[in-house]
C-alpha cells in the first residue's frame, strides 16, 4: 500500500529534479558562452582602437598621425550609433535573400534571450554587440587606402554611407538568415566564410582600391619620399591586431566550444607562418628582413585565416599563412608599383588580396571533421571531396568584388558631390592634422 | 678670438667632447644636425620602396677660443675625429670681432 502511494510521487520528483538539471545545465553553458562572447566583442574593438589606429597612424608621415587615428575613432562612435539605429536590423533582421529588415531597427526585440537562428546560447544582446566590433572596423580598414589626402568631411560620409550600402548587404547575404551566399541558413551559393573573409576584409580591400584610384595618388608619390614615421607605433598596432583577432575569428565559434579552440589555434599558426614567409621574400629579395616586412606579413597572415578559421586544422592553417604572406608581399611591393596605384597604406595588398586568397584556400581546405558545416558525413572542401566548394568560394569572391567595385564607386561620386572629396594641394603638403583638426599629433617642444 | 665650427661624425662626439675638456677648453655649443659632403647615404626600403636617405646625421661643435688655444683645439678635434672614412667632416674657422659675456658684460677674452 504504502509502496504504491509512493510511487507517482517519486517519479514526479525525479522528473522535476531531471527539468531543473536541465535548466541549470543550459544556464552554466549560457554564462560560459556569454563570458567569452563579450571578451571577444571586447579584443574585436580593441583591434580598431588602439590596433589599427596605431598600424596606420605609425605608417603614416607625421603630419597625418592624428588624422588617421581620427578616422578610426570617428567609426568607432558613428558606427555604433548607426548600429543601434537601423544597421544590425539591416544586416540580422529578416530571411531575405540580399538586406536584412526593419524587424529590429532601434534594436526592437533585441534583449537577454538568444536569437536561435545565429547564437542560441547568449543574449541576442551579446550577439548584437559582438557583430557591431566587424561593422566597425571593416570600414576603418580602408582609411589605409585614403590616407594623407581624403577630407574628413568626405570620409565620415562616405564610410558611413558604405557601412549600409554595401558592409550591410554584404554581411546579410554571406551571414545573415536566408542570405544569397549564407551556407549554413539556406543560402543558393554557400560560401564558407567564418569571421569575415568576404564580408571585412574583400569588402574593405577592393573598397580601398576603388577609393585610391578614385582620389589619385598623393602629391609628390612616387617622387618624393614617403616614409612611415614611426614603426614603434606600427609593431605596438600589430602585436594588438594579433591579439585582438583572437576574438574576431576565435569568437565567431559564437560559443565558448572546441571550434572556438580550433579557430584560436588556425588564427595564431596562421598569422605566425605568414610573418615568416614575408620575411623570408624580403630577405631573398633584399639581403634583410625588417621589422615592417614581418608585422605586414602577420596582418597578411591573419587576413587570409580569416575565413577559413573555424573550417581548417592547423597544417592547413599554416600553408594558408606561408601563401598569403608571399602573395601580399609580390602584392604591394611588384603589383603596385607596376600599376602605379597609390594604395598609401596597403589596405588592398593586404586586406584585398589577403581576404581573395583566404576565400579560395577555404574551399580548398575546409573539412568536416573541423567543422560539418553542411551536415554529418558530407564533405565540406576540395581536399575532404568536395571539389564544388571552390566554385561556391568563387561565386562568393565575385560577389563581393562586384559589389564593393560598383557600390563604393557610386558612393564616391555623390561623397564628391555632397563635400568634396580630397582635400586642396596645400592642405596635403601642411598635413591633415593642422588642416583637418586645427591640432598636431606631436608638440615635443611644448 | 677665433670661432672653431666642427662637424662631426655623432659616433666620435664622446671622444672630441672628453679630448677638448683635456686641454682646457670649458665652453661649447653642440647641435644636432643633417647634412652630407662627398658622403652618400644609403638606402631603405618600405614595404619594397626604396629610400635613398642622403642627409645624415651629424654634430656640429661650436666655441669661440682665445687665439692661443685654437691650433691646439684644432689638433684635439682633428686627432680625434678622424676615422679615416669618407664622412668624418668638417672644420671651419672664423674671426670674431667681439664676445661679450650678458652676466656682467665683461668684453673681449675675458668674456670667453
Amino acid at each position: 500500500m504504502m509502496a504504491s502511494l509512493a510511487a507517482p510521487e517519486t517519479a514526479k520528483t525525479v522528473s522535476e529534479k531531471l527539468a531543473q538539471l536541465d535548466k541549470d545545465v543550459k544556464a552554466a553553458q549560457s554564462s560560459a558562452d556569454n563570458a567569452w562572447m563579450l571578451v571577444s566583442a571586447a579584443l574585436v574593438l580593441m583591434m580598431t582602437g588602439p590596433g589599427l589606429a596605431l598600424f596606420y597612424g605609425g605608417l603614416v608621415r607625421r603630419k597625418n598621425t592624428l588624422a588617421i587615428m581620427m578616422q578610426s575613432f570617428a567609426l568607432m562612435a558613428l558606427i555604433t550609433v548607426m548600429w543601434a539605429l537601423v544597421g544590425y536590423s539591416l544586416c540580422f533582421g529578416g530571411d531575405g535573400h540580399f538586406i536584412g529588415n526593419f524587424e529590429h531597427a532601434f534594436l526592437r526585440g533585441v534583449g537577454a534571450d538568444p536569437n536561435p537562428d545565429y547564437a542560441g546560447t547568449i543574449p541576442q544582446l551579446t550577439f548584437m554587440v559582438y557583430q557591431l566590433m566587424f561593422a566597425i572596423i571593416t570600414p576603418a580598414l580602408i582609411t589605409g587606402a585614403t590616407a594623407e589626402r581624403m577630407k574628413f568631411s568626405g570620409t565620415v560620409l562616405f564610410l558611413t554611407l558604405w557601412f549600409l550600402v554595401v558592409y550591410a548587404p554584404l554581411a546579410h547575404m554571406v551571414w545573415g538568415k536566408g542570405g544569397l551566399l549564407n551556407a549554413s541558413l539556406g543560402g543558393k551559393f554557400p560560401t564558407l566564410d567564418f569571421a569575415g573573409g568576404t564580408v571585412v576584409h574583400i569588402s574593405s580591400g577592393v573598397s580601398a582600391l576603388v577609393c585610391a584610384l578614385y582620389l589619385g595618388k598623393r602629391t609628390g608619390y612616387p617622387k618624393q619620399p614617403m616614409p612611415p614615421h614611426s614603426l614603434v607605433l606600427s609593431f605596438i598596432g600589430a602585436c594588438l591586431l594579433w591579439v585582438g583577432w583572437f576574438g574576431f575569428n576565435a569568437g565567431s565559434a559564437l560559443a565558448s566550444n572546441s571550434l572556438a579552440s580550433s579557430a584560436f589555434v588556425a588564427t595564431h599558426f596562421g598569422a605566425a607562418a605568414a610573418a615568416l614567409s614575408w620575411s623570408a621574400a624580403e630577405w631573398i629579395k633584399n639581403g634583410r628582413a625588417s621589422a615592417l616586412g614581418a608585422i605586414s606579413g602577420a596582418v597578411a597572415g591573419l587576413v587570409a585565416i580569416t575565413p577559413a578559421a573555424g573550417f581548417v586544422g592547423p597544417m592547413p592553417a599554416l600553408a594558408i599563412g606561408i601563401l598569403a604572406g608571399a602573395v601580399c608581399y609580390w602584392m604591394v611591393t611588384k603589383v603596385k608599383a607596376l600599376f602605379g596605384y597609390d594604395d598609401a597604406l596597403d589596405a588592398f595588398g593586404v586586406h584585398g588580396a589577403g581576404g581573395t586568397i583566404g576565400a579560395l584556400l577555404t574551399g580548398v581546405f575546409a573539412q568536416q571533421v573541423i567543422n560539418p558545416i553542411f551536415g554529418a558525413g558530407k564533405p565540406v572542401g576540395g581536399l575532404d571531396g568536395h571539389w564544388g566548394q571552390v566554385g561556391n568560394q568563387l561565386a562568393g569572391v565575385l560577389v563581393a568584388w562586384i559589389f564593393a567595385l560598383v557600390g563604393t564607386l557610386v558612393l564616391l561620386k555623390i561623397v564628391d558631390l555632397l563635400t568634396g572629396i580630397r582635400v586642396p594641394e596645400e592642405h596635403e603638403i601642411e598635413g591633415l592634422d593642422i588642416t583637418q583638426h586645427g591640432e598636431e599629433a606631436y608638440n615635443l617642444e611644448s | 678670438m677665433m670661432k672653431i665650427e666642427a662637424i662631426i661624425q655623432p659616433s666620435r662626439f664622446e671622444s672630441v667632447k672628453d679630448a677638448l675638456r683635456e686641454i682646457g677648453i670649458e665652453g661649447m655649443t653642440v647641435t644636432e644636425v643633417r647634412g652630407h659632403g662627398r658622403q652618400k647615404g644609403h638606402t631603405e626600403v618600405y614595404r619594397g620602396r626604396e629610400y635613398t636617405v642622403d642627409l645624415l646625421p651629424k654634430i656640429k661643435l661650436e666655441m669661440v677660443l682665445p687665439d692661443a688655444l685654437v691650433n691646439r683645439a684644432v689638433d684635439t678635434i682633428l686627432k680625434t675625429a678622424k676615422t679615416g672614412k669618407i664622412g668624418d667632416g668638417k672644420i671651419f674657422l672664423s674671426r670674431v670681432e667681439e664676445a661679450i659675456r650678458i652676466r656682467n658684460e665683461e668684453r673681449g677674452e675675458n668674456a670667453l
